[in-house]
């Protein structure tokens, strides 16, 4: 044991550790045996199964080594987990980088560098530890850091949201950007609007809306019903869906919105339900599940993107006399969501200043006391709703012109999971939080594909993570609307 | 806003006239035909032992509940509004502001946000429903303008003016029960109703409520309505005291005649009249006189 001069006693309960590793790699075990052990191959006239108990095991012994770590660290021992997280980390890295993996009982290339990542984690840790006599952070510390990179971000946020702007406006233009990238980047921006726009209605008004994707469906079937029928172009169907989702948010807002909390969760569950149901079955409207194909394309204001446009008409690459490319579409589709976006979010920034988006935060702290104060809580409910609707039919209408293709089968219950994850990791009410959000909950399966089944396990697993660690969102801090003192400074936390 | 532009002539004060008010829930009779008045520019208390029916009254009169019997009259310049017809948040509209026994602050929004939205309506007229405010037209500007030094004007008043800017639910608890009063002046009312204004409070504290209550029937010449169990509140600003007993009305009129009124006394203290009171009760009820 080398010498250390750290004041902390020692308590190494040795049982106890063992119990609390040997429990952790047991877990381990018990999961991996059947998920990793068993593995099923297609054979000729059926499955066959491979066995990989070798990588089973390897996991378990990872697992109690990794919690051996924690458990060592939290007694007040970092020195030998440092030495052997260190090694450990080492050793593997070297060969990864040597490209002798293949003694690894994993085979994913992916899983072997996150396992390094992990060991280089405890390193950090135990690092830590050895500056700092306590081990362990304190639960409270943590959260008061991160609420410091809340307000770090807000303060920044006079040039840092500029900033994301510019690089959101170069990113088609920027060498990596490929047609796969721009189309997860348009992926993305769609969620941050229906992020945005669920953020009004969740966020600052504090109505739980699970039926979101039903204005989105809306929006989407609006658009394509009124280009198909009545051969309406992108730009004058596109506000007319807003209008039509927003009507739909406030028809269903009268009945429910008397409800509260859980009640009003569930009416709203329910209704995004209807209108998928409704889009399935009335066959003779919506054509049911065969979905709507055909929607038109968006053109550049009247000038298509096509190789050969139609007589008398002029397209896209001939118009800046250009050579024509596919790519010039999805270009396009990326600055139209972005600009609808950004839209949705200086109308959101500025409604939040003005009485009307106060009354829906006052609402959110206290209706009782909004109704004392002569707050009509019926009507400013549905202003929100009906707001939060209009952007979600909005990105609907361009989903449908993206896709080119719409079924009910895009508008399930899952999207309004994803969208309201969104709203709640990034911090409810915060715009920032949700780009960030949705960065990691669209970009990031997106981008890692190559986990394949893992994919959902990994996001599963970053959802329980920032609940841990960050309950309230990974950038709650609400800033005042208004200021009463202009040399005011961001209050301390807490 | 003065009273007298607001209420009905010089001679008649009466601005609000409860008259046989009776609240049923069930079997339960939790008022029982209670009628008194409440004068412009007098602080009027309704006090009486845990129980006795003082914040139902104050429920119903500011439309939490409706009444099964009588009816609420303001009396107002441009005529009588009867507040038992009337939605919450159209009573407050007509100038009936109140606060909660257990404070009812925004917590989680600033304190200047605080009364910002108590002057909800008036900045949504400005902004022409939030259309002038978007485009940021200046007449919407001069109105949040005007709505901030009424703001701050109240905020000089309670003394917060240094602490605007922080979260109202980090003000310690005599802060916010100050704040929450100084929300309700800030809807521009004709009648503050005061549910237990001074509960947990400290002696001090309770002297400066005494002090900003009498600053708001003196300046701002609109009605209090107050229920209370500190006696030396009651006892020293009131100018009319209710006495309520089982929902019914025992006694009324100025503190010193309550005071006396052995009603009040049996009441308080149970049924042997010719008992002594304890010299502690005593100097409570006799307090501030």
């Amino acid at each position: 044991m080398a010498v250390t001069t750290l004041p902390a006693q020692r308590t190494l309960d040795v049982p106890a550790v063992l119990k609390e590793c040997g429990l952790a790699a047991f877990v381990a075990f018990a999961l991996a045996a059947p998920m990793v052990g068993l593995e099923t191959l297609p054979l000729i006239g059926g499955l066959g199964i491979n066995t990989r108990f070798g990588a089973v095991a390897y996991a378990a012994v990872l697992v109690f080594f990794g919690r051996l770590g924690f458990a060592l660290l939290r007694a007040g021992y970092p020195v030998p987990v440092l030495i052997a997280s260190l090694v450990f980390a080492a050793v593997l890295i070297s060969l990864l980088l040597t490209g002798a993996d293949q003694i690894l009982p994993f085979k994913s290339l992916i899983l072997n560098w996150f396992i390094a990542l992990l060991a280089m984690v405890i390193t950090v840790r135990a690092a830590w530890a050895l500056r700092r006599p306590t081990a362990e952070m304190a639960a409270r510390e943590r959260e008061n850091v991160m609420d410091r990179v809340g307000i770090a971000v807000l303060r920044r946020a006079r040039w840092l949201g500029p900033l994301a702007i510019a690089v959101a406006i170069a990113l088609p233009f920027l060498p990596f950007a490929d047609r796969r990238f721009l189309d997860l980047a348009i992926l993305v921006m769609t969620y941050v609007m229906l992020g945005w726009g669920l953020n009004i209605v969740v966020g600052l008004a504090g109505l739980l809306d699970l039926g979101y994707v039903a204005f989105y469906a809306v929006g989407a079937y609006s658009f394509a019903l009124l280009a198909l029928h009545f051969d309406l172009g992108f730009w004058v169907s596109l506000p007319l869906a807003g209008l039509m989702a927003a009507g739909a948010g406030v028809l269903l807002g009268f009945p429910v919105l008397r409800l509260r909390g859980d009640y009003l969760a569930i009416v709203t569950l329910g209704f995004g339900e209807m209108i998928r149901i409704i889009l399935v079955n009335w066959y003779s409207f919506t054509n049911g599940p065969d979905g709507l194909s055909g929607i038109p394309r968006p053109s550049f204001f009247g000038f298509p993107f096509t190789r050969r446009p139609a007589e008398g008409t002029m397209s896209f690459h001939q118009l800046f006399d250009v050579d024509f490319a596919s790519i010039q579409r999805i270009i396009f589709l990326y600055y139209v969501i972005l600009v609808l976006a950004l839209v949705t979010n200086m109308f959101t920034l500025r409604l939040r200043k003005l009485p009307l988006g106060r009354a829906w935060e006052a609402l959110r702290e206290d209706e009782v006391a909004c109704r004392s104060l002569g707050i009509n809580p019926t009507n400013t409910k549905l202003t929100a709703f009906g707001i939060g609707a209009m952007f979600a039919g909005i990105a609907g209408s361009f989903f449908a012109t993206r896709q080119g293709f719409i079924s009910p089968e895009s508008f399930t219950f899952i999207e309004s999971a994803i969208i309201l994850s969104i709203v709640v990791l990034g911090g409810m009410g915060s715009q920032i939080g949700v780009v960030v959000a949705a960065i990691l909950l669209i970009g990031m399966p997106e981008w890692f594909r190559e986990l394949g089944q893992f994919r959902m396990l990994a996001f599963g697993a970053g959802m329980v993570l920032i609940m841990i660690w960050r309950p309230r969102g990974l950038l709650a801090h609400r800033d005042p609307t208004i200021r009463l003192n202009r040399d005011g400074d961001f209050e301390a936390p807490g | 806003m003065s009273a007298d532009a607001t209420t009905v002539t010089a001679g008649d004060a009466t601005l609000l006239r409860v008259e046989h008010l009776t609240i049923r829930f069930g079997g339960l009779i939790a008022v029982d035909d209670l009628s008194f008045a409440a004068q412009d520019r007098e602080i009027t208390a309704l006090i009486g032992p845990n129980g006795a029916g003082k914040t139902t009254v104050f429920n119903c009169l500011t439309g939490f509940y409706k009444p099964s019997v009588g009816r609420f009259v303001l009396n107002l310049a441009d005529g009588p509004r009867y507040l038992e017809r009337m939605e919450g948040f159209d009573i407050a509209r007509a100038g009936v502001a109140r606060t909660f026994q257990n404070i009812r602050l925004f917590t989680g929004m600033s304190v200047l946000e605080n009364l910002l939205a108590a002057q909800h309506n008036k900045l949504m007229r400005a902004s022409f429903f939030a259309l002038a405010g978007l485009l940021n037209l200046r007449s919407y500007r001069r109105a949040e303008a005007e709505a901030v030094e009424l703001a701050r004007y109240w905020l000089d008043r309670i003394g917060l003016s240094d602490r605007a800017d922080i979260n109202a639910g980090n003000l310690p608890y005599g802060d916010q029960r100050r704040l929450e009063i100084a929300r309700a002046m800030c809807i521009e009312p004709v009648l503050l109703c005061l549910d237990e204004p001074a509960a947990g409070l400290n002696v001090r504290e309770s002297a400066e409520l005494n002090a900003l209550l009498a600053y708001i029937r003196d300046q701002h010449r609109i009605a209090l309505l107050l229920i209370e169990h500190d006696m030396s509140v009651v006892m020293e600003i009131s100018d009319h005291v209710v006495v309520l007993d089982y929902g019914k009305q025992i006694s009324a009129g100025s503190p010193a005649e309550v005071r006396k009124d052995p009603a009040v006394i049996r009441a308080y203290l149970g049924e042997e009249e010719d008992a002594e009171l304890p010299p502690i009760i005593e100097k409570d009820l006799g307090e501030g006189s």
